[in-house]
């Protein structure tokens, strides 16, 4: 049986050639991110923004009167409700988003939640009530702190321990990579306003242990080649090293990307989110570990001397008066 | 043998997912589902700290009256204020300063281990008595509250007859409650919202209609609103504050019907109580007195004759639902402190089904691309990892049954996710061995050393997700932490079934077979 290669052997393609250009668009890319984040906001969803989500399904419509629904959520006067299909055509969500003035009053949001059902299903007889969320505006704050201390704890940790498993320089490195992929998951979430829950904060942890995957797998091999050319150049020596993992690295990050992909297609509506943003973070991962990862330690000064201390020239002559080379 | 006990254990959901009985005779260690798999609701309550506070000055402030007035002789004050939370009041006659400060002592005890007391007394200018809680005992008194505060909350979940409600104190002041496959969790959170602190106090018919319309109330009474749902929703009246009962003594709270067949809460007092109901009801005969649920009056009734049984009808347009209701919620004891719904999650069971559903679905379809995708690659390998992966599969669901996990909807992503990884080792072990052989080692060399060098990268990969799943786990709550007990537990099995049995499997058929070359 003839195997599979997705990866030709001896792959000599020279990724560190580019690796300015691609510096800069990454750089570019983290900037926009941001700009995206800061400009149009992200969409936080009840889990961040307090107020209530709820799930309903049109038990003997095949669709669900969307519009009829925005009119009379809104009438309300709790703002505008983001009123959108969930799932099926007869499955809806409607999020109301907390009013400002309700932020520290705690049962507000209980309220509020309470009168949009009664509401709903006193004008939608066959309105089913799947679930509701509701977070009022003390919960949501506390939410919203303890993910920016998680993402930045988990951050620096993971970056501790590439310092102390390798050197600084890869610690810096694969911290930056990082910094790189969540920068780019946030950015995506900015533009195309998907609703960011505590589902996606858990993603983008999940995301920051995945990618670093790939990076050590690089940073493993890069070690081990700088013990074993210690005269090759820098530039060259990380090249022959993304080259002899790239097989791994197509190979892994197709494996998880075969398995995510059936649960974005064929999963739970409320695991969309949460699957999407890893399948992205996934690709952006496998290619900072490349791009990013990699050559961040041609500037950082990295080199043999790094791992194996410098010969002194007694020692020199010794070896050579044992006839080694 | 480790594999063999934990797959055993995995066995039981496997086979009740398959509509398959699993003997009775045996141990029976099923996977929970969470409340977003199996339907239910979530539901976090909060006390307010203040509130424990206030009610504490106010309980203190009779205490200290009735200290002073049963004192011998008599010491009597005046200008007695619970503003600024603390309590003052100043002594009539300055030679009884030290016989007030005799009679007070008693009513504060020692809190916490530092030997603080709960109230501090201090006298100012020569006769002012200025009584402050100390932070030790406001600390204490918001723990006794919120004790029995979930001690209630227990009671009314438990007559509700809901199955396996979970109520766990959760911080200072809050609690949480899951209860799953609920089928109103409307009435639930009506229950847990209603404090049934029942107060019995007389009508001050001295008050004008129209200070009391003003919010005015007569020196020594307070303005009560009328209930909502009451005959007279909007209007006040004014009652006396102090020499009231309360309806904590209760020993039974029933829904009945009155005369006029409609539904009213039939409650018996205690003895201690009914004496006090007794002694109120015959010392105003032909007088009103209101009967008022969490600060709303829900009736005034006219007292017409001394009720001495020890039991009574609280009227108040009830349905017979709202008795009912009302009646648990007595029953069960006034909550110590008001509670308030801050989080709520309810899942429908239809909805967690369906998930369920499509979760199964979407893994199941991914398992077959990854497989697949192994097999094609890594040939007679390939087979190695994907048995490997079914070990683990199974490994995990019996660990999670062993140690009593909750499998939560984005836990259903984590298996996911670990099936997509977990033969990340076996990749990273067979392109190692690729490379061996290509570098002209004999098959047993490279394979030795497949094994030994790819070990250190994926134990490195292996202790950085375990660093980012265990600040998952205590950033997460609920739904979230169970996608980080999936992803912790998968990459404990994924190493041990992706290297330790997979590289048994392979020796083993090394040594046997004794291959020239490696398809691979």
């Amino acid at each position: 049986m003839r195997l599979l290669k997705l990866v030709p052997e001896d792959t000599n393609i020279h990724f560190l050639k580019w690796r300015l250009p691609f510096y800069i668009v990454s750089c570019l890319l983290i900037a926009a991110s941001w700009g995206l984040v800061m400009t149009k906001g992200l969409n936080y969803g009840v889990d961040f923004a307090g107020g209530q989500e709820i799930r309903a399904t049109f038990t003997e419509s095949p669709e669900a009167p969307i519009s009829d629904l925005r009119d009379q959520v809104g009438e309300l006067g709790y703002g505008d409700p983001i009123i959108q299909r969930f799932g099926n055509p007869n499955e809806v969500s409607i999020r109301v988003k907390l009013p400002e003035s309700a932020e520290g009053n705690a049962g507000a949001a209980e309220a509020i939640s309470q009168r949009i059902i009664t509401t709903i299903e006193a004008a939608h007889p066959d309105i089913r009530i799947d679930g509701v969320d509701t977070v009022s505006g003390k919960v949501s704050g506390e939410f919203r702190e303890k993910a920016i201390y998680a993402l930045l704890a988990a951050m620096l940790a993971i970056a501790l321990y590439i310092w102390v498993r390798f050197e600084w320089q890869f610690g810096i490195g694969g911290l930056f990579a990082l910094f790189h992929d969540v920068s780019l998951t946030l950015g995506m979430f900015a533009l195309f306003q998907m609703e960011f829950s505590l589902q996606i904060i858990a993603a983008i942890l999940a995301i920051i242990g995945y990618s670093l995957n790939d990076t050590i797998v690089v940073y493993d091999r890069i070690r081990e080649n700088l013990k074993k050319y210690r005269k090759m150049p820098m530039p060259e020596l990380l090249d022959l090293s993304v080259n002899e993992t790239l097989a791994r690295t197509v190979m892994t990050s197709l494996t998880l990307l075969v398995a995510l992909i059936p649960l974005l297609i064929f999963g739970p509506a409320s695991l969309f989110g949460l699957t999407a943003a890893i399948t992205v973070g996934i690709f952006v991962g496998t290619y900072s570990s490349v791009y990013m990862a990699a050559p961040i330690l041609i500037w950082l000064k990295v080199s043999s001397n790094s791992f194996v201390p410098e010969e002194s020239s007694a020692e020199k002559q010794e070896r050579k008066a044992r006839g080694q080379v | 043998m480790i594999t063999a006990l934990v797959i055993a254990a995995s066995l039981p959901s496997l086979f009740s997912n398959f509509g398959v009985q699993w003997p009775d005779s045996l141990p029976d260690p099923e996977i929970n589902l969470g409340l977003d798999l199996a339907g239910g609701s979530h539901i976090l309550l909060e006390a307010n700290p203040d509130q424990v506070a206030r009610q504490r000055l106010e309980t203190m402030e009779e205490a200290v009256r009735s200290a002073l007035r049963d004192a011998k002789p008599r010491i009597r004050v005046g200008d007695v204020s619970s503003a600024d939370k603390r309590l003052s009041f100043m002594v009539d006659d300055a030679s009884q300063v030290d016989a007030a400060r005799e009679a007070i002592l008693p009513l504060t005890t020692g809190a916490g281990l530092t030997g603080q007391r709960d109230w501090t007394i201090r006298v100012v200018d020569g006769n002012r008595f200025i009584i402050t809680p100390t932070q030790e005992g406001l600390e204490q008194a918001v723990t006794l509250a919120m004790d029995s505060a979930t001690e209630v909350v227990r009671k009314r979940i438990d007559a509700l007859g809901t199955r396996e409600p979970t109520i766990i104190r959760q911080g200072d002041n809050r609690i949480v409650v899951q209860v799953p496959g609920l089928e109103d969790p409307q009435a639930l959170k009506d229950l847990l919202g209603q404090t049934a602190n029942l107060e019995f106090k007389l009508v001050d018919t001295t008050a004008l209609p129209a200070d009391v319309e003003q919010g005015i109330a007569p020196p020594g009474s307070e303005i009560v609103p009328y209930a909502e749902d009451s005959n007279f929703a909007g209007s006040s009246i004014a009652v006396k504050r102090l020499g009231g009962i309360r309806g904590d003594s209760l020993t039974d709270a029933r829904q009945s019907f009155d005369q006029n067949n409609q539904p009213v809460v039939s409650i018996t007092f205690d003895q201690q109580g009914g004496q006090k109901f007794a002694r109120l009801t015959s010392e105003n005969v032909d007088r009103p007195f209101a009967i008022i649920l969490d600060g709303k009056v829900l009736s005034a009734p006219n007292i017409n004759e001394p009720i001495l049984g020890g039991s009574a009808q609280i009227s108040g347009n009830f349905s017979v639902d709202s008795a009912n209701q009302l009646a648990i919620s007595l029953r069960s004891g006034a909550l110590p402190v008001d509670l308030t719904v801050i989080e709520e999650r309810t899942v429908g069971p239809d909805l967690g089904a369906d998930s369920i559903r499509k979760g199964i679905l979407a893994m199941g379809v991914g398992s077959l691309f990854v497989v697949g995708l192994m097999i094609a690659c890594y040939g007679r390998f390939g087979v190695y990892a994907t048995v490997a992966l079914v070990i683990n599969v199974l490994m995990i669901l019996g660990i999670m049954a062993a140690l009593n996990t909750t499998l939560t909807l984005p836990g259903l992503a984590g298996f996911v996710l670990t099936i997509g990884a977990a033969v990340d080792a076996n990749v990273l072990i067979n392109e190692r061995i690729r490379e061996e052989r290509k570098r002209g080692r004999r098959v047993i060399a490279a394979v030795e050393n497949g094994y030994k060098e790819a070990s250190r990268a994926i134990y490195d990969a292996n202790i950085t997700n375990f660093i980012a799943g265990v600040l998952l786990f205590l950033f997460g709550s609920g739904p979230v932490r169970g996608f980080a007990v999936v992803l912790i537990i998968g990459l404990f099995t994924s190493v041990f079934t992706a290297v330790t049995l997979t590289r048994m499997w392979v020796a083993g058929w090394v040594r046997k077979a004794r291959p020239q070359d490696l398809n691979l």
